[in-house]
This record gives C-alpha cells, structure tokens and sequence, in this order.
C-alpha cells in the first residue's frame, strides 16, 4: 500500500508546555483517518507541523515517501485549518485563481470545485461578504482545487449552524467516497465515527490509541438484556462461565464478557433457565464512551 | 520569478486602498513637473523657478530623485500593509499550506519591493528627460545622460527602504504599529545622530563616520539636498556668507554599499524571522 505522510516520533515543545509527544502515524492511500482528543491535546500543532507552519522540536515526518520537499508536497495535498483563511477583498473567484497561481496549476478547476460546494452563483462576491459556512466551504473548494491526493481537514465544523455542519459533512462523505484519502481532526466524535476507517486519540499531545474504529471497539462490546424478572435474569447469568461484569441500568442488564459471547447462545442458556427475555441487544460501546474512557485516565 | 510575482502584484492590486495608494504615489510624481509653472512674485520683480535652472540637465536627475524620493512613504503604506494583512488575514499560514515555500513568500515580497523601485526611478527618468527637454538650456546628449548616478542611488535608496519597511512589517505583523515604528525608528536616528554630534563629539565631524551606518541616514545620505547646488542660491550664499559653501553633493560608491548591505541584512533576517516564527 501507498504510504502518503508519515510521522515518526515527532514532538513540539512551546516553552515549558510540551504540546506534542512522541507522535508517530502512518497514513496509507484510500483510507479515511480521524485525529481525535479534546482541545489542546495537540492535533493542530501535529498537522501545522507537516503542513510546514509550525516548526517541530524533534522528530521526522516525510510526504509521500519522502521523495520531494515539504513544499513541493503540500502542492498535492488539499488542507483546511481551523478557520479559513482568505484575502477578504478578494471575490471567491479570484482567491481561488490565488491559490492556483500558487499550486502552480491552470484556473480550469476552478468553476468546478465551486459547484462541488454550491458556491458558483457567489463567485464574483468578496469573501467578507460570506457566512462563516460559506467561507468553509469555500476553504472546501480551495483545498479540492488540485485533486488532492490527500484532504486534511482541522476541525471544519467548528462554529458551523446544523445545516453548515450536515452540508460540509456530506462534502466530505462525497470525497471519500471518491476515494480520496482523509485526515480529519476533530473534537467532535459522531462525526469522526460516521467518516472514519481510522483514528489517533490524542490528549495533552501523546497517543492513546491508534488502529482502527473497529478495532477501538472489539474489545468492549457488551450485550443488552430485559427479562421480567430481572432479578431472576442476574441470578441465572451470574452462572454462565463467560460473564466478568453485570450492570442494571435504566430496568435494563448489561453484561460484559472477555470472550465474544454468541446472542443465540446466551438465549439458549437462559431459556433452559425458564427465562424468558423481552429485550436482548449486541451492542458496541460508542466512540464518545470510549473516547471518555481513554482520555478520562 | 513570473509566477511569484504575479501573485504579489494581484494581492496588492485587487486590494482597493493599495491600489488607490499606489495610483496617488505616480499622480503626485508627475506634479513634480507642476514646480515648472510656479512663479514668485517679490516686489515688481518676478522669480520663474523653472527659469532657475532646476530643470537643467544634469541638474535635474539630482533634483527630481530627491524630490521624488520624499513621496516614498506612500508606497512604504502600501508594503507595510502588504506584508501586515498577511498575519491579520491569516493568509500567510494558507500560502504556506497551499505549497509556497517561505524562501519563495519572502522573494515574492522582495521582487515586488524591486518592481516598485524600478518602475518609480523609470517613471522619474522619463519624467526628467521630458521636463529637461522642455526647460533645459543645455540640450546636448552627452549632458542629458551625465551624472545618472543619481538614478542608480534613487533606485538603491527606494529598494533599501522598502526592504526596511517589509521587515518591519514581518517584525511588528500589524500595519498601524509598523508604521508607528517606523516613525519613532526615524527619531531614534534623530537622537542618535543629535547626541553623537552635539555631545560626543562637537568638535569634529568623525560622528559622521559613525552615523552613516545607520539604516534610514544611509539612505537619506544617497542624495544630499540639491537646494544649495543651484545657482541661484549659491549667489545668495556667496552675497551674505562671503565664500561658496564647500558641499559634497556627489554620489559615493560606499554610501550605495551601505544601503545594499542593509538591504541584503533587512531581507535575510525577514527570511530568518518567517522561518524560525510559529504560525
């Protein structure tokens, strides 16, 4: 598989603070990643440091292989950080024409990339005349110019009304589906778990997970029970081999187990047991629980 | 170099208060020919100042670069601002993500710094050589192009300036206050310059040997007033004073070396500044 950045321990100091520790990532083609943690866990400092406008303390990072210039490579990456950046007396064409002068790439994209982001009957408006939503998108277009081979995208809902958050995230799930490969930071986690194959949780600037979402979740899945006795459903599963923790919650039992417990299997158990369920569920703990459980430590 | 350019010249150009700067700064040059219609009028006596010979080649290249270069400050604005809206925009950290580099940002700075400069000393040729044309009294090509040093020195002077003015611009990041430096800059001078020659040494003209290394003198030192040079006042001088002041009005191959140097130490530590700053 194409390797397009990665990162080997990288870390960022501002003075006393240590802002990034030890970050290594590797992000291969077609995938779709998230950087998760709360504010000031580092993640913009991470891609300000490979997008070459933060300067690292110590560490490596190389795009694509390593084979050209940080610059050079940031020509074929599209990137958006935290708020958009553009000159507000320019009208949304002629920033767009800006950023190809600069990528070094012919203004045929432009009409296009405004219509991906429903910006096309604004072209000729100055960009201080834009909502915030329309300045995003905007960013959107800007980053999408040169068909990137990668889209960084840091924190593109933030401070975004529902209908901008829903229109840049159908934005996003066109790209991917496109098959454009993805680095979305975030503190938001519904939106990295509907997008992402992918994630990186970071707090205070270190890694505390890194894999897949899946992969984030094998582990801590759980089932879900209702019975009419429920007294009756916890005594009977206090017998089953493969149970370490039962719960009650809101008239309903959880149960956790370190082995994959069948639901078929369980039932079975509990029938032989003259116990009868109304309610029985697999589920998955949510990204926010586990995102709270990893960053809470 | 095109490619770089192009992108300054439209970030300066689609701005309205540049451009309008900008536009002004070559309008108020070409009045520089208007002195030609100015007339004095002392007693029943009239004073024709273009009948003065101002506009006498080669005269007239000394003259018209020092007039000229005093409206350099419209255009300090203007790369002030140009540089300054970068971090207020935030655009700066966008050109460095969209693949510019900080070599090629400071270089696209630095070729517009030189496009000014060479366009307002072309602009200031052909304006010479049409007033001179016009009012000379000597129309000889081999005084027409005499002494265009004074060309060379506008252009160092304006290319020296400029880069002061870009620097201070990445050092402060906002226009207001950079401009606000660059005046208090100019006072510092001031003082250094009134301490060094009333105090340190009073006697003895060796404080010039110390403040023409200071940037905005070395500049000013490029082109000595032409007033004294004239004739006209001359005469005056020789009428009151007894004897012709001795002045060095010529344009001296260090003083033109001092400003490149300041020039080339104004852009690298520009270069230096963007690449060791956080965005």
């Amino acid at each position: 598989m194409e390797t397009i950045l990665s990162i080997k321990n990288l870390h960022k100091r501002y003075g006393k603070l240590q802002a990034v520790k030890n970050v290594s990532l590797e992000i291969q083609k077609g995938n779709v990643y998230g950087i998760l943690g709360p504010n000031g866990s580092g993640k913009s400092t991470t891609l300000g440091i490979v997008l070459n406008v933060v300067n690292k303390t110590s560490g490596e990072y190389s795009w694509f292989g390593g084979t050209m210039q940080t610059h050079e490579a940031l020509k074929k990456v599209g990137a958006i950080i935290e708020r958009p950046n553009f000159y507000p007396y320019m009208t949304a064409k002629e920033n767009l024409e800006l950023v190809c002068k600069i990528k070094g790439i012919s203004y045929n994209k432009v009409q296009e990339k405004l219509e991906v982001v429903g910006l096309y009957d604004r072209k000729d408006s100055k960009f201080n005349t834009f909502s915030l939503g329309m300045k995003q998108r905007l960013a959107i277009a800007s980053a999408l110019l040169n068909d990137p081979e990668i889209l960084i995208l840091d924190e593109p809902t933030n401070g975004l009304d529902p209908q901008g958050i829903h229109q840049i995230r159908d934005i996003i799930r066109l790209i991917a589906s496109q098959g454009t490969t993805i680095l979305l930071a975030s503190h938001l986690l519904d939106e990295v778990e509907k997008v992402c194959s992918h994630v990186l949780v970071l707090r205070k600037g270190e890694i505390l997970y890194s894999g897949t979402v899946e992969g984030m979740s094998t582990n801590n899945g759980f089932i879900e029970l209702q019975a009419n006795d429920n007294k009756a459903l916890i005594a009977a599963l206090q017998n089953h081999p493969n149970i370490t923790k039962i719960e009650e919650e809101e008239g309903k039992v959880l149960i956790y187990s370190n082995t994959n417990i069948d639901p078929s299997e369980l039932n079975k158990f509990l029938v032989e047991k003259s116990i009868y369920l109304n309610h029985l569920a697999k589920r998955k703990n949510s990204l926010e629980a586990q995102f709270l459980q990893l960053t809470g430590k | 170099m095109k490619r770089l350019l192009s992108i300054e010249l439209q970030k300066i150009w689609k701005n309205k208060a540049s451009k309008i700067l900008t536009l002004s700064y070559f309008i108020l040059l070409t009045f520089i020919a208007l002195i030609a219609s100015i007339k004095i009028n002392i007693g029943n006596f009239q004073l024709h100042i273009a009948e003065q010979g101002i506009f006498n080649f080669p005269y007239i290249w000394h003259f018209n670069t020092y007039i000229a270069a005093i409206l350099k400050f419209f255009l300090a604005v203007v790369i002030v601002s140009m540089m300054a809206n970068e971090y207020s925009y935030g655009t700066l950290k966008q050109n460095l993500i969209d693949g510019m580099s900080k070599k090629e940002f400071v270089t696209s700075k630095f070729l517009t710094v030189v496009v000014f400069a060479g366009v307002s000393t072309l602009f200031i040729f052909i304006l010479s050589l049409i007033l001179g044309l016009s009012f000379s009294s000597y129309n000889e090509v081999g005084i027409i192009f005499s002494e265009m040093e004074y060309l060379i020195a506008y252009f160092v002077k304006l290319t020296g300036f400029f880069s002061f003015c870009l620097f201070i611009g990445i050092l402060i990041k906002r226009s207001a206050f950079a401009l606000g430096f660059l005046f208090v800059w100019n006072i510092i001078e001031g003082i250094i310059i009134g301490i060094l020659n009333f105090k340190i040494f009073p006697d003895s003209d060796f404080d010039k040997n110390i403040t023409q290394f200071l940037p905005l003198e070395s500049m000013s030192n490029l082109i000595v007033e032409p007033f004294t040079k004239l004739s006209v006042i001359k005469n005056i001088e020789t009428t009151i004073g007894g004897a012709a002041n001795l002045k060095d009005y010529d344009v001296h191959w260090y003083s033109i070396l001092i400003v490149l140097a300041w020039t080339a130490i104004f852009i690298s530590s520009s270069y230096y500044l963007l690449k060791r700053r956080d965005l």
